[in-house]
């Protein structure tokens, strides 16, 4: 069945699911919330201590075809993840278990083997990177692996498409009746914003911590009214690798001129305006918007009534030169943010519901201004790839990419045209993972072209004297520099579903056939 | 095969930004910030076993890349090295818009430049006369020979001080407000008015020093220099802001011209401009500050 | 042109290739890239228009490509061909390589 981005879907894989209609399609449907069955502690109990994750797991009724869930507020330090589901799939010999992810990466390496196994059997997630995206891709998973946004996580979640049986959550201190936050530990991530949501949902919640704190652990992101059991271990991540010191300002002058040229966009705006708000991310262009942003604001004298999304250094050192009231925290990038977020009584922290789930009654990113993305490719039709690279194979990450593109009042995407000899503005792209109804502007290093369906802002940048060309000159100046790419070649097989923010499906993707003169 | 526009002899040039002719990741679009000329190096950055290579290289490049209205310049190696002739048949080859001569040290440089290109233009049925040349002057006898490099060859565009190996033949460092450089540069300035072509600054190496960058580019402007050299693309902004003509600078040779034309309507035969009394070297700068500045499009006035 | 021994051109950067080139019987093709799903059949074609081009008609001819573009791997699929015939130096054709 053809969806609203011209991807044919199988039938066999909506299972139920309506296709993409476009990103408002779903707007004031009923949704019926979907509660946990939870295991009542009415008899007095001290502590919620268990000597062993295995023993933890028992407890908490593991069982072949369960689902289990974890957050990846550690990155790529994280370690809970990984032991997880060797305790489930080793230690305890469990089969057919499937993976609810924040993301995947070579923090999980492990589970690459267990795919291969046939051991976990499912797969859902907000990103895929590494050996396990590679085994995914060719193949090896049972079942087609769900992509789903940070915001149609938690709305899958809650309507019931996923019943998560037990959640891991890594916490950075704990006490011992599960009342855990991401600070205050030794391997501290700050936000604990992943985590929320799994600890009003999932059957059991496990704590996971290598700090364990004196009851009451307050301020507490994971309440312990919803924790059946907490176990320490040595070390919950590793902190060189749970973030970089400082996310550092990009020095390239491509990645230079594009974050200016963003900023530009941006203050051509009537929205950039007093109490506007905004959220970048930390690639290289989009970071170094903040630094031209703040200029712009000195220049008219307005402030930022909140930033949102993930947090690197760069919007906490704005927050702190008064120029943004509150910052909306769902992820820590770097050490910076971490400690701003501990200290700072303005940084909060905020669940992936809260930030942009389409199934609740307004998120954060409903109210949201701007928002700054990258890409890995953009299409004429403006949509958008962060999943697939130029091979096929799953490498990206979704995130809030769909959900802040379809909230904000201003999707501006940055990216270089190619990458080495890869044209990011192409006819096609790869897979679909933002429709392009939800994409406004795109700023690259040989122009910015706006979506034909936002006027209002061709006639801003017009009046502003910023130079624009259609998307179709910038695919054009593309493919004359690296050529023309050909399609790529696929078996039938569907090894991923890319699920849109509302619960339609947006795009497939298929196993990748080894390239062949 | 990119069809280029036929090079001008006078032209923009505020910027000329360096890049390693072997490099393909520079090659491939350093156009897109907006430097005005870019000199693909085949000499300092290019390795001696790699001269052959870089030549390859340059010639594809420019013959399947479209660098636009950037002008596209080559340095290639000096007249005391094995390569020089080589670089000068791929440049014209190419069809580069122009050759700048390294270590140029007087008017017979020029001219066996000059000789080889003809040959060249021959050769490959390129438009006799249509590869421009440009003189770098980066020793001492270069630059006493200044004026009679600047006017050997009706090709050549302009000179540039290159103050690299100068200093070091002088016996001197980079100081502080360019005391060091002072004579030369103002000796190239000097020499490039006289001749009628234009001059343009050394690059600054100093890539962190930006205080140091945007004083010495102050200093060069001052001293009447065209343009500048440069290295990074970051500073290309600032000498392009710097070389222009400010808004004040447009304003008045507007009213100059204005005034003039309104004299000369009424058979005035001596101009005043604000109850001041002005020559006709007045007018003719403000009509090369009208005519920069509709080039550069920061003026859209009707003169 | 005759391949005379081997001669090698470019580098492993990204946005390059490198091209190694040796006399042998038959004329041999080996080519790997990061981009082969893509533009596996567009560097290939490159490679045996430049190579056709320059006359070999034989040699064994190597290229690991890092996204390099088809002029970058035609400037260095030419420069291991006239290295390799010790013609890389002076006196190049460029009016036939266009």
């Amino acid at each position: 069945m053809l969806n609203a981005v011209k991807r044919e879907i199988p039938e066999a894989v909506l299972a139920g699911r309506p296709v993409y209609q476009g990103k408002y399609a779903r707007d004031g449907q009923r949704l019926h919330k979907a509660a946990p069955t939870i295991t009542q502690a009415i008899k007095p109990k001290a502590t919620k201590l268990y000597a062993s994750l295995k023993a933890a797991c028992e407890a908490c009724g593991a069982h072949d075809g369960m689902t289990f869930s974890f957050h990846t507020e550690y990155r790529n330090g994280d370690k809970v993840a990984a032991l997880a589901a060797k305790v489930l799939i080793e230690d305890l010999g469990l089969k057919d278990i499937t993976v609810a992810a924040t993301s995947l990466g070579d923090a999980q390496a492990n589970f690459a083997q267990y795919i291969e196994n046939g051991q976990i059997t499912g797969v859902q997630t907000s990103g895929v990177r590494g050996v396990i995206g590679e085994a995914i891709s060719a193949g090896k998973l049972k079942t087609p692996a769900v992509i789903r946004s940070h915001g149609g996580r938690p709305r899958a979640i809650a309507a019931g498409e996923v019943h998560i049986d037990i959640a891991f959550l890594a916490a950075a201190s704990s006490d011992e009746f599960g009342n855990a936050s991401g600070i205050n530990g030794k391997n501290n991530c700050g936000s604990l914003g992943f985590a929320i949501d799994d600890a009003h949902y999932a059957d059991h919640v496990i704590v996971v911590t290598d700090t364990l704190a004196d009851f009451p652990n307050e301020p507490a992101a994971i309440n312990a009214v919803d924790v059946d059991a907490v176990c320490v271990i040595d070390q919950v991540g590793d902190a060189s690798k749970i973030a970089t010191k400082e996310a550092r300002m990009t020095q390239d002058p491509r990645e230079l001129m594009m974050a200016q040229d963003v900023a530009k966009v941006i203050a051509a705006s009537p929205d950039f305006k007093d109490g506007f708000s905004f959220q970048t991310g930390v690639g290289g262009p989009s970071l170094a918007v903040n630094r031209f942003l703040e200029q712009a604001m000195t220049a008219r004298q307005i402030k930022m009534s909140f930033a949102l999304g993930g947090t690197s250094k760069a919007i906490c050192d704005l927050q702190d030169k008064g120029l943004v009231k509150y910052i909306l925290d769902t992820q820590d990038f770097d050490q910076g943010a971490i400690a701003h977020f501990a200290s700072e009584p303005r940084h909060l922290e905020c669940s992936l519901d809260q930030y942009a789930n389409p199934g609740n009654k307004g998120a954060f990113v409903n109210n949201l201004d701007f928002v700054v993305l990258s890409a890995l490719e953009v299409d004429v039709d403006f949509n958008v790839n962060v999943v697939t690279g130029s091979d096929g194979v799953l490498r990206g990450a979704p995130g809030g990419h769909p959900d802040t593109a379809a909230g904000a009042k201003c999707c501006i995407i940055v990216t270089p045209l190619t990458r080495g000899r890869m044209p990011t503005v192409c006819d096609s792209v790869v897979t679909v993972t933002t429709p392009g109804d939800a994409v406004d502007v795109l700023v690259t290093d040989y122009g910015i072209a706006v979506n034909p369906a936002r006027p209002d802002i061709i006639a801003q940048l017009d009046a502003a004297g910023i130079k624009h060309v259609t998307i179709e000159a910038l695919r054009d100046k593309a493919y004359a520099l690296v050529g023309a790419p050909d399609p790529l070649q696929w078996e039938d097989r569907v090894v991923a579903v890319v699920e849109g923010r509302d619960g339609s499906v947006v795009d497939v993707v298929r196993q990748v056939k080894p390239f062949t003169f | 095969m990119i069809p280029r526009p036929t090079p001008q002899k006078v032209r923009i040039r505020r910027s000329m930004m360096f890049m390693n002719a072997q490099k393909p990741n520079l090659l491939k679009d350093a156009y897109i910030y907006g430097v005005d000329s870019i000199i693909m190096d085949l000499e300092d950055a290019v390795a001696e076993n790699q001269k052959d290579s870089a030549r390859f290289s340059l010639f594809n490049a420019l013959k399947h890349i479209d660098y636009g209205d950037t002008e596209v310049i080559v340095r290639i190696n000096g007249l005391d090295t094995p390569h020089w002739q080589e670089d000068v048949r791929v440049c014209v080859a190419a069809g580069v818009d122009g050759i700048r001569i390294a270590k140029c040290e007087s008017a017979a440089d020029v001219h066996a430049v000059e000789d080889a290109v003809a040959a060249a233009e021959k050769e490959f049925g390129v438009t006799p006369g249509r590869t421009l040349l440009m003189a770098a002057l980066e020793s001492p006898i270069g630059i006493m020979h200044a004026y009679e490099i600047c006017t050997a060859s009706k090709r050549l565009f302009g000179a540039a001080i290159s103050a690299g190996d100068l200093r070091k033949s002088l016996h001197v460092k980079i100081e502080q407000g360019g005391l060091e450089m002072f004579v030369a540069r103002s000796q190239v300035v000097m020499a490039a008015r006289a001749a009628g072509v234009q001059c343009f600054d050394t690059m600054w190496p100093n890539l962190d020093d930006q205080a140091g960058f945007e004083a010495e580019t102050l200093q060069a402007r001052k001293l009447g220099f065209d343009g500048k050299s440069l290295i990074n693309p970051r500073q290309i902004a600032f000498v392009h802001q710097t070389f222009e003509p400010t808004k004040a600078e447009i304003a008045y040779a507007e009213k100059l011209i204005r005034s003039f034309n309104a004299q000369q309507d009424s058979g005035v035969g001596v101009y005043t401009v604000d109850g001041k009394l002005v020559d006709v070297p007045f007018f003719d700068d403000a009509r090369r500050v009208l005519a920069q500045a509709k080039e550069i499009g920061i003026y859209h006035g009707e003169l | 042109m005759e391949l005379k021994h081997e001669a090698l051109a470019g580098t492993l950067e990204s946005s390059d290739a490198q091209v190694t080139v040796r006399p042998a019987a038959e004329l041999t093709l080996d080519i790997q890239s990061s981009v082969l799903n893509q533009y596996g059949r567009q560097i290939k074609a490159v490679a045996e228009a430049t190579l056709a081009r320059l006359g070999v008609t034989s040699g064994e001819v190597a290229i690991v490509d890092k996204g390099a573009l088809d002029c970058t791997l035609k400037a260095r699929i030419e420069t291991a061909v006239y290295r390799s015939a010790d013609l890389s130096a002076a006196g190049i054709a460029w009016g036939v390589l266009a």
